[in-house]
Formats: structure tokens, sequence, C-alpha cells
């Protein structure tokens, strides 16, 4: 059974200058334990379906189902069985880092000794070690990440949606989030619903691709399997690949650093 | 649940603004300023209102207080959203009422120990006033917060950087202030201005405060002021709430 299932999702915005039709209508599946990429051009309606997934904004049409739960109807639930890091990370830069783990402990409503304990065992698990009674400014942009990760994984969920990971980190710390992904997965049989704007990242680590633009999926399937369809070979760039599904070239990436 | 929730998002803001001095104590400058500078040059005038002229001006200050205190609120929620601490916190399993109560509390909290430390002050200054009129006051003062503090947090919301927000809060505080006779009694002002006045929901807890002063507790100042602190309670956590919630922002 699909942890993420979607059958029309819209969303329309309301604007001065009439509706604005952000996401048209997504269809799409996502098998639990799945690495999914999920790719497009700059206004293709990536982070509108991502925060409409999430129970950030309601949908406007269509349904969907995530980690059992009916997104519209059941919106709790989905947020207690999934995790979620957004770009801009969630982590306030002027309390401790034990501070903000506990805090999201309790708010997944662990009790206090076990908001603790959870706290130092997502530490462990995420390398930050030693770090705990440091303020989140006082991390680097790696371990920033790593903490915002640790944050989504509060409560052990099925689901985890990364938005962005890896903007603003530099080589090594991207290569070494890539590989706490994927633990993730091998590990603990987490499903990651992972937006990027790196080519070579949606390479190295999603199973499977889906590629939105103006707001519908227009191509899906293994990066191989994209690359020999849209490319001509599987051996081909995913670059190549995308200009050919797209007609456009991946958003621009933002490399501003992880504010710290 | 929703007790609990509300419990842990005010612990984590009640730590973090225990942890600085300076948030604490700074939004009491302004009304500690009008205590020193502008109160002792209303000693002896006729201000059209029972009692002292410390017995007029304290409860004006203290609901300046959370006038102004509350109302800015809104740009805490404004940089928390710059760290992603909103949406964060958005999609646990928290309700989204508690993430503003909790919030919200806070503040209420934080300007009832700021007004507590005014009132000492004026009574340095020449305040005499009975016990339960002071007591009255401070609640007066926890109501206002808490009402002005789920606006602005909503308004935060919708804002998306402090130099939109700014503007709006100043453009309904200034008439607020102006209209509700913080400073000076209404009484005193023309029939045209005193008319207007009765529109501005604050003017009615300043005349309700101002007689808890003077321990006029059983006057239809009392009743309409606490009324209207109900009334305006009931419909800002009302509208807070449901901007907060359904903000995509």
């Amino acid at each position: 059974m699909a942890i993420i299932s979607t059958a029309g999702l819209a969303r329309t915005f309301r604007t001065k200058r009439g509706p604005v039709e952000a996401v048209r209508g997504i269809d799409l599946t996502v098998a639990p334990g799945e690495i999914l990429g999920f790719l497009g051009p700059n206004g293709a309606g990536k982070t509108t379906t991502l925060r409409m997934l999430t129970t950030l904004l309601p949908p406007t049409g269509g349904a969907a189902t995530v980690a059992g739960c009916d997104l519209v109807r059941d919106p709790a639930g989905v947020r207690e069985k999934c995790g979620y890091v957004a770009q801009s990370g969630g982590v306030d830069p002027n309390i401790s880092v034990r501070e903000e783990l506990v805090t999201q402990g309790r708010l997944y409503r662990l009790t206090k000794a076990q908001a603790a304990a959870r706290a130092e065992e997502l530490a462990s698990e995420l390398g930050l070690d030693g770090l705990l009674d440091r303020k989140c400014a006082a991390l680097s942009g790696g371990q920033r990440r790593r903490l915002d990760i640790a944050m989504a994984l509060t409560h052990r969920p099925a689901l985890l949606f990364l938005d962005e990971p890896t903007t603003g980190l530099d080589p090594a710390g991207r290569a070494d989030l890539w590989d706490l992904v994927r633990s993730l997965r091998d590990r603990h049989g987490t499903t990651v619903f992972l937006t990027t704007h790196y080519l070579d990242e949606a390479d190295a680590l999603a199973d499977r691709l889906v590629v939105v633009d103006h707001g519908t999926v227009v191509a899906q399937g293994t990066p191989a399997a994209l690359k020999e369809r849209y490319a001509g070979s599987a051996t081909a760039s995913l670059q190549e690949t995308f200009l050919a599904i797209t007609g456009r070239g991946p958003a621009p990436v933002d490399t501003t650093p992880v504010a710290v | 649940m929703l007790l609990h929730d509300t419990a842990i998002v005010f612990g984590r803001y009640a730590r973090q603004t225990l942890s600085s001095k300076f948030q604490i104590l700074f939004g009491l400058l302004m009304p500690l300023l009008y205590l020193f500078f502008f109160g002792p040059l209303l000693t002896g005038l006729p201000l059209g209102s029972e009692g002292s002229s410390w017995q007029v001006l304290v409860p004006g200050l203290l609901l300046q207080l959370g006038l102004f205190g509350a109302s800015f609120c809104g740009f805490g929620i404004i940089v928390e959203k710059t760290y992603g601490v909103v949406d964060r916190m958005r999609v646990t399993p928290v309700s989204r009422l508690a993430l503003l109560l909790g919030r919200v509390l806070r503040d209420a909290l934080l300007f009832a120990f700021q007004s507590v430390l005014l009132v000492l002050a004026a009574l340095v200054m020449g305040l005499r006033a009975p016990l339960a009129g002071i007591v009255v006051g401070f609640l007066f003062v926890g109501v206002l917060s808490m009402s002005l503090a789920s606006l602005s947090y909503a308004l935060g919301m919708k804002a998306n950087t402090p130099a939109e927000f700014g503007p709006v809060i100043n453009a309904l505080t200034m008439p607020a202030m102006l209209l509700s006779g913080l400073m000076l009694p209404m009484a005193l002002a023309p029939g045209w201005l005193d008319v207007l006045s009765h529109f501005v929901p604050l003017r009615y807890l300043v005349d309700a405060v101002r007689a808890a002063y003077v321990g006029d507790f059983a006057s239809t100042q009392m009743l309409y002021g606490t009324l209207a602190a109900l009334a305006l309670s009931a419909v800002s956590v009302t509208i807070g709430t449901r901007l907060f919630a359904r903000s995509g922002a």
C-alpha cells in the first residue's frame, strides 16, 4: 500500500489579479521505504505541493492519503506520522540544541523524561554529541541541518519530507547528509520525499523521480528510465533529461549559507 | 489536551523570556518616562475625575503598557517564521489554539509583571489606591494583552516582513491611545471627541480601571469595562486562532 497517494491534488490562490492555479492536479504514489525526488523548475508547484502534503496548506481540489490518513479529514493524523524539514530549517538560533529537541519531543506528547532521553538519543544518532548545550547559532551549517533532521525524527516518523535539505552546504556537508538520508531508509525503513534543485543529488539519492511543471506531473520514473526515455540513453546526464522534459533548466541553486 | 499543549508552548516561550532581562525590562521604559516626567505636571490640576492625579494617570499608563507591548508581539512571530520555527510547530500534532495561547499567555504574564513594577514605582511617586483596585488593574492589563497579542500574532502570520507589519500597528495603536483617554480622562474632551471615543473599546477599559483605583467597584464604568474586556478577548482570540490556523505563510 502506498504511503503517499494523491489524485488531482490542486491548490488555487486567490489574488488581486484573479485566481492563480499554483498546483493544477498532482497524481502520484510513493511506496513505503522509497526515496522520491520531487523536481521541477521555479514556479512549477513543488513547494505548494509539499506544503499541502505536510498539512501546512489546505488543498482546494483533489484528494490525498498520507501515511494512511486522509489529508483533509485527518490532518492531525498526518502530522503524527510525518516529519518535515523546511528549507529555512526550524530552530531558533538563540535557544540551546537541548531545549529545542526536548520541546519538540514535548510537542509530540512525550513526557519530560522521555523527551530528554530522546534528545540524547537523537544527538548521538545524528552526530550532535557534545553540542546539546550550545546555542543553535553556534552550530555549523552541516550541524544545523542535522539538528533540523533530528527535530523531524523526534517521533520516529514513517515518512520524512525534506525541502532542499542541502542548500547552502559545502560539498562535504552535502555528502554527509546524503549518507544520513540513505541510512534513515536502510536502517529504519523511513520513506523520504525530497525536493532539490541539485540534479546530481536527485540522481545520487532518489530511487524514483517525479518531475512537475505548470502544476502537474510531467514525467516520473527511475533516474535511468527517465534518462533513457527523454535523453535517449541511460548514461545521459540528468541535466539533459530535465531540459528535455521541461524545456527549461532547474531553478537556480540558492547558495545562501544556512543562517547561523 | 489543549491545556497540556498550551502549557508546553507557554513553557518554551516563558523560558526564552526569562533568559532575556532586556526583554523583561525594556517594555517598561515608555510608561516609566511618562510616570516620572509627565506625572508630576498633573499634580493638583482639575482632571475631571475622582481621586488624585496619580489615580488618573497610573491606570492609563498600565493600559498603555498593554496596548503598545501586546500590539507589537507580532514582530516576534515574523522573525520566527524566517527561522522556520512556526512551520516546524504547525506540523506537530499540537492544536493551533495551543500554539497561539501559549505565546499569548506568556505575553499576558510578562505585561502583568511589568505592571507590578510600574505600580511599585508609582507608589514611590505618590500613588495611593485600594489594593483590590490595583489587582483589578492587573487583570485588565492581562486581558487587554491577551486580546491584542492574539490579533498581533494573527497579523504577524499574514505579514511577510517587519516593514509591512510596523506601519499597520502604528496606524492602529496611536488613534487607540489618543481616543481612549489613556493620558487624560475624556471628561476633559469637547463633546464630539468624547462621543468619538465611545467607539473605541479601550476607552471602557481605561474608565473601569480608573474607577477601580478609586474603589468604585459597583459603577457603570466597571460594568461596561468588564463587558468590553470580555467581548474584546473573545473576538480577538477567535479571530487570532482562525487566522493563525489558516495562514499559509
